[in-house]
């Protein structure tokens, strides 16, 4: 009987860490804030320099791999050479929602299509057969032949692979009960290029506008900086679980076209990143009749769509909502984002994800596959792999059970891990925790004394940066600050994912606890 | 009622401007055709795979293992699999932080990037720095990321050879930079003149553009010249001479087909011109998993590497790329196998060689078959495909014909590629896609498809082209350049 994939994916993956702090070699990249003026100043002769460089370049931000992170890096080398140097012995990365670099493992069944498509010619081996689920051989023979020539090495149409798409098509329809279109899916590396694809689209100049929540995952913010747009920011309300307000959304709209900025769309995270909150299925309706009134895009962000964590909310993607309003193609323009990285699924390095365009008119979807052939096609196995996400095992497959089994687990653990984690950061003086209903993040606030404030003045650094890198640096664990994601001007926070393994989450908080107490001992006022 | 904001005319004027014709007109016609029922020889882009290249066994095996770790485990995993390619998935596992499923360090995996620099050490004789090197979704993200980094706006040039790869052309105008054209003089072999470039440049400077980086594609696609050592040389003497940053493309380094030129990399050539050049010119490399021998294109694996870029860039540079989070790992360790192949006397070595050496030999060989089947036309000229996957011959149009496409609204050599995939199914990319002089026309056709087939494909060809001409020609002669 083999055993459990998840039992032998863990034992590997710790001989793995092991054999990594031998290997991991971390960049000597040290803050750019303690870096000397560099020799390469405006008079240098050379083409490229930090002076000549795209400007759009240098004022993009992306906090989540960020300056506290680079320290987090060093102190892991220092770790290595200097073991005992420092009140911990292992840096905690919860800074990045990558499941599976803190143990999450994969699940069993996607790996075995993945493994068959990449080496076809096993498929046909009788020695296969006792490697492998059944369910699992006959899948790969349906996706590769699907792909011409059943190269899974060949540059696929720019969208994607047609069999693939109409998978996901059908998955979309099943999750929504509404139809949805293979032409309409464009498949990309990860979903964030995908989106990259959208700023370009629609950002002409810096006079165009992108309605982004605050908090925002900062792929939106530094992605509208590099097309050189304007981000047009709506506040999420804290005090009611990270709502979404119509009249804030409407405010914030009005005082961006009075002056003079033409608002070309809305994104809204659904689960939201870093807030977690999941929308009502009538704040999401109250949500397109604003998109349709306005006359913007709406770009859904729904890369947490299998991250539901409480029983009384439940996701709803905007295509379901929109067609269920009775509104069409020629009603408003709906952009959804999906991926293979988040969900129980946690397939980050894969880079899989696609966006679904509905409501635009047939020269613009010329210019978006125009666009998305620029770069051939994205990566087969990372399409295979969203197909697959989009139409997992289905009530009588071989290997139904088992993927139930490994879903719920990780969908269980990963609710439990959140509850966790929350009622530890309520628990902390000055410190509130909203829900996270779902999504990968607690996006606690902290009310920091005068003192911590000025302290942080005098280091020249903000003061959720200035706390973080204190946390860092007594207990190894990595969260980022929340000016990197934003937030209501005089408040602070920081995100910190729900992902190390269970059985560490009591000693992250004792060590979270024990160093607020010490760091409020400091500087109470 | 207002335009919505994707309505066609109000979306980025970048966007439209921008043009790649690899997937283009012409394919797009061939894909209908295709949907149709016709049978469809695609020739239009460098994809092996999808003609009947085969993958190398030894890498699938690997990458296979990496995707299904539990199979490791397994006490039956030596009868699919060989013991060596089971020590080379263990090995590409530690070297990750959790598996494939995980987000890499956004520059790739170090260990995988200290298998690229050591392969550019043996290849080059010059230390090389893994910190330097960067993997990307395929060469192509690269280039996109570097352009990005060098255009501020439409006042930065960046010199690109014509006929060029029009992932240059559409990346600079997606980026609202200007495009500066340098020739490649079709009867010296596609060969580079300096002064070709020395005028180029002023001309560009004259109209306020400040030239910033010069492109090099060797081997040429689509031309398929291998740069000569003195060629190179004299570029990044030009280079150093007129400040701009070097950016060679050499995805196609393994598929040479000639012993004369055989690669030489602009790394190798700048370090051995020694200071001060060696230290002050700017130069960033690209390579791919997708051509070569591998013929991985679907994997989207490739790699820069930075040469003389000063350290706050090269954060800059990390920057956007964190913003992406990482590369896809399987493609990375596609990579990472690339660089660091089966070595004698491990169990796959002999079939690694004896698969690597069959493709390119078969290559080789189809280059020349392709070549010379186009110069037995009349009026075609074809230079050989001295390296990369390309043939792009010159087709010399008479009078008749060229005004038979103006009256079809097309371009002279789109006219005749359509005509050409109407009546044989052959799918080209037509000159005009790559640039070339005017009144030139050519056609940009992959040496790719198998070998059994090429003479049917150039005879199928051959009948297409000369009935073109009996239908076209008058007693006068036809065009020449």
């Amino acid at each position: 009987m083999r055993k459990s994939a998840a039992d032998r994916f863990r034992h590997l993956f710790n001989r793995s860490l092991l054999l990594r702090h031998h290997h991991h070699n971390p960049p000597p990249l040290s803050s750019s804030l303690s870096r000397p003026f560099s020799s390469m100043a405006s008079d240098s002769p050379f083409p490229v320099t930090a002076h000549n460089i795209n400007p759009k370049v240098l004022k993009c931000e992306y906090a989540v791999r960020g300056e506290v992170v680079t320290l987090a890096q060093n102190l892991q080398k220092d770790l290595q050479a200097n073991p005992g140097a420092h009140p911990f012995d292992e840096i905690l990365y919860c800074n990045i929602g990558n499941p599976q670099s803190l143990g999450q493992a994969p699940i069993t069944f996607f790996r075995e299509v993945l493994a068959l498509c990449d080496h076809p010619t096993i498929l046909d081996k009788s020695e296969t057969q006792g490697l492998f689920s059944a369910d699992a051989i006959e899948r790969a023979w349906q996706i590769v032949d699907q792909i011409p020539g059943r190269a899974t090495g060949a540059y696929s149409h720019s969208q994607g692979v047609k069999g693939l798409r109409d998978t996901i098509a059908a998955g979309i329809s099943e999750r929504d009960g509404f139809p949805a279109n293979p032409d309409d899916i464009f498949m990309t590396d990860g979903a964030s290029p995908a989106v990259h694809n959208m700023m370009q689209l629609l950002i002409r100049s810096e006079n165009d506008g992108i309605l982004c929540p605050i908090p925002q995952y900062p792929l939106y913010s530094a992605s509208i900086t590099l097309h050189g747009g304007n981000l047009v920011p709506y506040y999420l309300e804290e005090a009611t679980g990270w709502g979404l307000e119509i009249p804030e959304l409407k405010k914030q709209l009005d005082a961006a076209k009075s002056k003079g900025i033409h608002v070309r769309a809305l994104v809204v995270i659904n689960p939201g990143n870093p807030t977690g909150q999941v929308l009502s299925e009538e704040n999401q309706r109250d949500i397109v009749e604003f998109c349709k009134q306005e006359g913007l895009v709406l770009l859904a962000d729904e890369v947490y769509q299998e991250n539901v964590y409480v029983p009384e909310k439940k996701f709803h993607s905007f295509k379901k909502v929109t067609r269920s309003m009775g509104y069409g193609e020629d009603d408003i323009t709906l952009v959804s984002f999906q991926s293979v990285s988040k969900g129980y699924h946690g397939e980050c390095g894969k880079r899989g994800g696609y966006m679904e365009v509905t409501g635009f008119s047939t020269e613009v979807r010329e210019q978006i596959y125009k666009m998305a052939s620029v770069n051939l096609c994205s990566n087969i196995s990372g399409q295979i792999l969203a197909s697959l996400v989009m139409s997992p095992p289905k009530v009588g497959d071989e290997s139904y059970e088992s993927f139930m089994a490994e879903k719920g687990n990780i969908l269980a653990s990963l609710a439990r891990r959140a509850k966790t984690l929350e009622d530890a950061f309520n628990k902390l003086e000055g410190v509130t925790c909203n829900r996270a209903e779902g999504a990968m993040y607690l996006f606690p606030q902290i009310r920091l004394p005068g003192k911590a404030i000025k302290a942080a003045e005098e280091a020249n650094t903000a003061p959720d940066n200035f706390y973080c890198k204190h946390l860092l640096n007594a207990t190894g664990v990595v969260v980022v600050p929340g000016s990197g994601f934003g937030q209501v001007p005089g408040t602070w926070h920081f995100r910190c994912t729900i992902l190390p393994q269970e059985e560490k989450i009591p000693a992250i908080v004792t060590r979270l606890t024990e160093f607020h107490e010490k760091f409020m001992d400091e500087f109470r006022d | 009622m207002p335009p919505k904001p994707l309505d066609y005319v109000s979306i980025n004027e970048n966007v439209k401007k921008s043009q790649y014709a690899v997937r283009g007109e012409l394919y797009l016609r061939a894909s209908e055709l295709q949907k149709e029922g016709k049978k469809i020889i695609f020739t239009n882009v460098g994809n092996p795979h999808a003609l009947g290249q085969k993958p190398l066994s030894f890498p699938r095996q690997v990458v296979a293992l990496c995707q299904a770790p539990f199979l490791l485990d397994d006490p039956n995993v030596g009868l699919l699999f060989p013991a060596d390619a089971i020590a080379k998935a263990k090995h590409y596992i530690s070297l990750t932080s959790g598996g494939l499923g995980a987000y890499s360090d956004s520059r790739g995996l170090p260990g995988v990037r200290k298998e690229v620099a050591e392969f550019i050490l043996r290849r080059d004789g010059y230390p090389s720095d893994p910190e330097l090197i960067y993997l990307t979704d395929g060469a192509s993200k690269g280039v996109m990321q570097i352009l990005n980094t060098i255009i501020s706006g439409q006042d930065d040039g960046i010199l690109v050879p014509v006929p060029q790869y029009p992932l240059y052309s559409a990346t600079i105008s997606l980026l609202g930079g200007t495009l500066v054209p340098y020739y490649l003089e079709e009867t010296a072999n596609w060969g580079l003149d300096v002064n070709e470039l020395r005028q180029s440049v002023a001309q560009a400077r004259y109209k306020g553009i400040t030239v910033k980086a010069m492109v090099i594609i060797n081997p040429g696609n689509p031309t398929g010249q291998c740069v000569s050592e003195a060629n190179l040389v004299e570029i990044l003497r030009f280079c150093y001479e007129e400040n701009l940053v070097l950016l060679g493309d050499e995805v196609y380094q393994q598929n040479i087909y000639q012993d004369e030129r055989p690669f030489i990399s602009s790394k190798k050539v700048l370090m051995d011109l020694g200071p001060p050049i060696s230290k002050e010119v700017q130069l960033i490399s690209f390579h791919s998993v997708s051509k070569g021998y591998y013929g991985e294109c679907g994997q989207r694996g490739g790699y820069f590497e930075m040469t003389n870029i000063p350290p706050q860039t090269v954060e800059e540079i990390y920057k956007v790329a964190s913003i992406s989070l990482s590369p896809n790992v399987p493609a990375q360790i596609f990579m990472g196998i690339m660089m660091n192949p089966p070595q004698p006397g491990d169990i796959s070595y002999d079939q690694y060689v004896r698969e690597s050496k069959g493709i390119l030999e078969s290559l080789r060989r189809r280059a020349r078959i392709m070549t010379d089947g186009f110069n037995s036309c009349r009026n075609v000229v074809c230079n050989f495909t001295e390296g990369a996957m390309y043939s792009f011959p010159q087709i010399r149009l008479p009078p008749r014909a060229l005004e038979a496409a103006k009256q079809a609204g097309k371009v002279p050599d789109v006219f005749y590629c359509l005509n050409l995939l109407e009546s044989t199914g052959i799918s080209t990319v037509p000159g005009s896609g790559f640039g070339q002089k005017e009144g030139v026309f050519h056609l940009r056709t992959t040496i790719l498809p198998a070998e059994e087939d090429m003479p049917a494909i150039m005879d199928s060809f051959k009948k297409f082209n000369d009935e073109f001409m009996e239908q076209y020609e008058d007693n006068r002669g036809y065009s020449r350049l």
